[in-house]
């Protein structure tokens, strides 16, 4: 791979391989403006880097919704043989 | 994240048996296991099957744990693979830890290029916005589902998704890659159906 050339425009397919790192903000500074230089003129590849941190924002933003039924709580506990040790939460 | 709770749970007394400390544990890492299960597995009842299942084997093994990694990092790793066990005895061809693929370092080219970003934020809070969402986790492949879920839900680190599924950091972060490009596919084909609704308001 030559991502780190500098004589040459980085193309989608080399951008997409940076994605990953790019979206985590775990990329050097140089190969950072290399990608964004080619966003601001590659409306596709703009789209799908907008689209994918979208992506991770929404599934973020939804991780912590997920209840545990109270009786699937009090069945585990009970399994456990751990639910005459406490006292069921209000 | 997982908060571990005040005061830290003792590993002396989990080591030594002790009851009322295992009930602790229970509680604070009882929801996370669960979501975790659900998301993998889709199904209440199977759920449910994985996370008693992964705290009898915890109950049972905890004598051995020598606080390498972390408890939460040893209960997810039960748990994550109890599910896939339990995904494998329903396809018994799936493997996690079948590396070689990783060689083809390809990646899918993405088809869907609506820029959807821009619809009203109370499309993203739909009942059907997510169960959009939780439907297309379960469109992916297994092995990316689990690093997905480790590492975007439940919020652990590339290095701790690495140490509960037994795989290298660079096969975490491309398998996590492939299945952030696939869900943002599925979502693509969703959202920009609505911004075509929309826009036609």
């Amino acid at each position: 791979m030559t991502l780190h050339s500098h004589t040459h425009d980085m193309s989608c397919q080399q951008l997409l391989a940076s994605i990953g790192d790019y979206v985590e903000g775990d990329l050097a500074p140089e190969l950072c403006q290399e990608i964004e230089r080619h966003l601001a003129a590659c409306d596709h590849c703009r789209v799908v880097v907008d689209t994918l941190n979208k992506t991770i924002t929404l599934y973020h933003a939804s991780a912590h919704e997920t209840e545990v039924p109270s009786e699937v709580r009090g069945r585990l506990f009970q399994v456990l043989k751990l639910d005459n040790l406490r006292e069921k939460k209000s | 994240m997982i908060n571990e709770a005040d005061p830290p749970l003792s590993l002396d007394a989990l080591r030594s048996g002790d009851r009322a400390e295992f009930a602790r544990l229970v509680e604070i890492y009882y929801t996370p296991i669960y979501r975790l299960a659900l998301k993998m597995l889709a199904r209440e009842q199977d759920a449910e099957d994985v996370l008693q299942n992964t705290f009898l084997k915890a109950l049972q093994h905890i004598g051995e744990f020598e606080g390498r990694s972390t408890l939460s990092t040893w209960l997810y790793r039960i748990a994550a693979n109890e599910a896939l066990m339990f995904l494998r005895r329903k396809r018994p061809e799936v493997s996690i830890n079948d590396e070689a693929e990783e060689a083809d370092d390809s990646l899918p080219m993405p088809e869907q290029f609506t820029d959807w970003c821009c619809l009203p934020e109370q499309e993203f809070a739909t009942a059907e916005a997510k169960r959009q969402l939780d439907q297309a986790i379960l469109k992916l492949p297994e092995k990316l589902r689990v690093v997905f879920l480790l590492r975007d839900i439940e919020g652990l680190s590339i290095k701790e998704t690495s140490e509960v599924l037994n795989l290298t950091e660079t096969a975490v972060k491309t398998r996590l890659l492939r299945a952030r490009l696939a869900l943002r596919e599925y979502l693509a084909a969703y959202f920009s159906e609505r911004l075509l609704s929309e826009n036609e308001k």
